[in-house]
């Protein structure tokens, strides 16, 4: 861990820095989240650090509760997705044959709907709640996992080490979480970085369609819909939500970088 | 004596290593080698793995591969110094007064272009033949090489050709130019033993008739033998030996070179049947899943407890699979399999614990045999575990005493395989495979990765833990050196039939059919002139050809 480049150091710091506000918003927020305290679309000020809302509420607060909600959301769901994405690709890899078959075609008819429109479909027919939402989220997305862990694990059920196991009677779960997952795991950490980002997208885009986090539940894509309005008159409030999903993406990203580069360097193989 | 074509003083290479958990750091490979070799003189250089001597090889194309640099000395090929020569007059030697031949023909040509225009690429990118000369003169190598329908063999793809032929082609490449010197790199060692033979013979004679001179590298004594007029012994990036080749075969000064010479001296006698036999493969005929045609027809073994029958044959013989069957991993279409007094189900779904337990495997990789994520301490310690329920300090006993068996101490409990040498990891997958308390291990190919005085070691190994533990090996090889040193019963498989089956001395003894004679007679053997000799003498086409 000594030697970290600079890029990773930037990343790593930033993404500290919103998943501790996240983590601490009520502590650190200056108003509460739904409250209203001034004028429509103030401009900032030492009051108000980032100004007011389209209906006066501190932006600022708005803007540390969504991100609670935002990130809560992406890696909930993130983690729903590779679990069940990578336990059914290397099941598909370990078994092959006809379960293979079945769940890859499956997962190829799922992934040539395109997955927002999918999920507009799903949530404008379900009950709009987090959980729902984590739910087709994670599940959709776990389709990009199952074929990457699909992947990884062909090229490792076909070492020896593995055929070792499978003759010394060893049982599925054994071949899968022994012998396979620490082998496939570089790969996998390095991609569950780039999938939350595409989960804070997801997740922002559909709150900024209307079909995900219902206000006044605050959250970043909805709170660019809701000050969009704004940008005609100059107010920059659908801005700064922007501007904190490409930070925080572009700060994971380079920690997933740096992971991935660490672990499949050629000098040391998957090592 | 006329001026040397190339004159090496003081080669040093160095290296970055980029060891896990620690800062990457230079480390010397070669520390300082001198040699001078004549036009039209062969040198053969001889080491195992890590030795130098490829990158010794390559130094005299003023090239590093992977990160190796030349970091000092002089390296003189026709009367300049080369690593002081600029890059423009490096490119006119490179592939023109200096080729090379590598291992594998098979990965260095491009499968998307013909022969031809890769043989003669080299010759008329340095301006010393127009195509249509480079051409005819491509087709004399192939016809003096013994290459089938010199003529037309240009117009086909890498894959429309033997490997044997292929290599004989990278020799046509690398003499196309008219170069003075070819660097051979293993030219034969990737290939069967009965293939390796004619090659042998094809660039031996290639190599006189155009008078050019040679660095043949190779890691097989006997093979170098019968093709350099001098032998540097190298080990660890120094020199051991330098000297004629007879002097380093039938006099050789130093302690390691005696011992190159004399390897596979294991003084094994061989046992004979007792009752009842611990394997025995009735008529089995078995091919892949999606394919029309039979690799293995009909065959028929036995194998009794505590001794080992090798299976040998060449590439396609069909021994691998006959390994596959008898593990279930391949369900046979015909025939049955009985070990230890029963019948074992045709796939591994169907076996027992025991039959699995019984019947264990070594690989020819140990590399890949080991998950690098496990330490030595779970990859032993999971058979035990598995099979017999042992847990904690019981289990890590019996783990010390296993490793104590493989004459490796229990220091090596917490290690990953990326840490062992290629020996210490072939150790450990038969200390794995022992824990199970097997019947039968079957051993494919477990030396052939290895250098030679590895190799003995474990061989060495195996046959005294067959004393101590009264296994039966099942042993697969196409090395029929190793199968001398082991054997009780041998079994010559030939394209996926029994050709020869029986003990041991009636196996090697005459009278011989076709091709066991001719497996036999192609078994390198450590004596000048043994090469032309065989030629001479043999009956059969190599199945390679």
């Amino acid at each position: 861990m000594k030697n970290i480049p600079i890029s990773a150091l930037i990343g790593l710091f930033f993404t500290g820095l919103y998943l501790l506000m996240a983590l601490l918003a009520p502590l650190i927020a200056p108003y509460g989240m739904a409250e209203v305290v001034g004028d429509v679309w103030e401009p900032s000020s030492s009051e108000y650090l980032l100004g007011t809302d389209n209906i006066g509420r501190d932006l600022l607060s708005r803007m540390i509760y969504g991100g609670r909600t935002t990130i809560f959301i992406a890696i909930v769901a993130t983690i729903l997705s590779f679990v069940t994405g990578s336990v059914l690709g290397f099941l598909a890899a370990v078994l092959g044959g006809w379960a293979d078959q079945a769940l890859s075609r499956f997962v190829d008819l799922v992934m040539s709907i395109p997955s927002l429109i999918f999920a507009l479909v799903v949530l404008s027919v379900m009950p709009v709640t987090v959980p729902v939402l984590i739910l087709v989220m994670g599940l959709l997305d776990a389709t990009r996992v199952f074929r990457l862990a699909r992947a990884v694990a062909v090229d490792i059920t076909v070492m020896d080490y593995v055929e070792a196991a499978r003759l010394r009677g060893e049982k599925l779960i054994w071949i899968i979480f022994r012998e396979i997952l620490p082998n496939a795991l570089s790969p996998l950490v390095a991609e569950m970085g780039l999938r939350f980002i595409f989960m804070v997208l997801f997740v922002s885009t559909l709150s900024f369609l209307g079909l995900g986090v219902q206000p006044p539940q605050a959250d970043w894509g909805g709170i660019v819909k809701e000050n969009k309005e704004g940008i005609v008159y100059g107010i920059p409030a659908a801005l700064i939500p922007a501007f904190a999903i490409a930070t925080l993406a572009i700060s994971v990203n380079l920690v997933a970088d740096w992971i991935l580069n660490r672990t499949t360097s050629l000098k040391g193989g998957r090592g | 004596m006329t001026d040397p074509l190339v004159k090496v003083r003081g080669l040093k290479i160095g290296a970055t290593v980029y060891p896990p958990g620690e800062k990457p750091h230079p480390i010397e490979i070669v520390h300082g080698v001198d040699f001078d070799l004549a036009p039209g003189q062969v040198l053969g250089l001889i080491g195992e793995s890590g030795a130098g001597k490829s990158t010794i090889g390559l130094a005299t194309m003023a090239y590093g591969r992977g990160g190796v640099e030349l970091t000092g000395g002089e390296v003189w090929v026709n009367g300049r110094d080369i690593l002081q020569s600029d890059i423009r007059d490096v490119r006119r030697l490179r592939g023109g007064e200096v080729t090379y031949v590598s291992q594998s023909a098979a990965a260095s040509f491009n499968p998307a272009k013909k022969i031809m225009e890769q043989v003669t690429e080299a010759a008329i990118f340095h301006n010393k033949f127009t195509r249509s000369e480079a051409e005819a003169r491509a087709v004399e190598l192939f016809r003096k090489l013994g290459l089938p329908d010199p003529e037309n063999i240009g117009n086909r793809y890498p894959h429309q050709v033997s490997g044997g032929q292929l290599q004989r082609c990278m020799t046509a490449l690398a003499l196309c130019p008219e170069p003075d010197l070819v660097v051979f790199d293993e030219p034969t060692t990737a290939l069967d033993v009965t293939t390796q033979i004619d090659v042998l013979a094809a660039i031996k004679e290639a190599i006189r008739d155009t008078g050019v001179a040679a660095l043949y590298i190779t890691h097989d004594l006997a093979v170098v033998a019968q093709v350099s007029d001098h032998i540097m012994v190298l080990r660890h990036g120094d020199m051991v030996e330098y000297g004629d080749t007879d002097q380093i075969i039938n006099t050789p000064q130093e302690d390691y070179t005696k011992a190159l010479v004399s390897v596979r001296s294991i003084d094994h006698k061989e046992k004979q049947p007792t009752d009842d036999p611990v394997l025995s493969v009735r008529n089995i005929t078995a091919r892949y899943k999606g394919t029309k045609f039979d690799v293995l027809h009909d065959v028929t073994v036995d194998l009794y407890p505590g001794q080992t029958l090798a299976v040998v044959g060449e590439s396609g013989s069909g021994k691998s699979t006959l390994a596959r069957v008898i593990t279930g991993l391949l369900p046979p279409r015909d025939g049955q399999i009985e070990f230890a007094g029963r019948i074992l189900s045709p796939d591994l779904a169907g076996r027992s614990r025991d039959d699995l337990r019984e019947l264990q495997m070594i690989y020819q990789m140990a590399d890949v045999a080991m998950n690098p994520r496990q330490t030595v301490g779970t990859i032993i310690g999971r058979p035990l575990e598995f099979y017999f329920g042992l847990r904690g300090a019981e289990k890590r006993k019996r783990i010390a005493e296993l490793l104590e068996a493989i004459e490796m101490g229990d220091g090596f409990i917490d290690r990953y395989p990326a840490e062992l040498s290629g020996g210490q990891k072939q150790r450990v997958c038969i200390a794995r495979s022992l824990a199970a308390k097997p019947k039968l291990i079957i051993c494919d190919e477990v030396t052939s990765a290895l250098d030679p005085l590895v190799a003995d070691g474990i061989l060495k190994l195996l046959l005294d833990l067959q004393k101590i533990e009264d296994v039966a090996y099942l042993f697969i090889t196409h090395d029929l050196a190793t199968v001398r040193a082991i054997a009780d019963s041998i079994s010559v498989m030939y394209q996926g039939k029994v050709q020869r089956y029986g003990s041991k001395t009636e196996v090697l003894s005459p009278p011989f059919d076709d091709y066991t004679d001719l497996l036999l007679s192609s078994v390198p053997e450590m004596k000048l002139g043994w090469l032309e000799e065989v030629i001479a003498h043999r009956k059969m086409e190599s199945a390679g050809n």
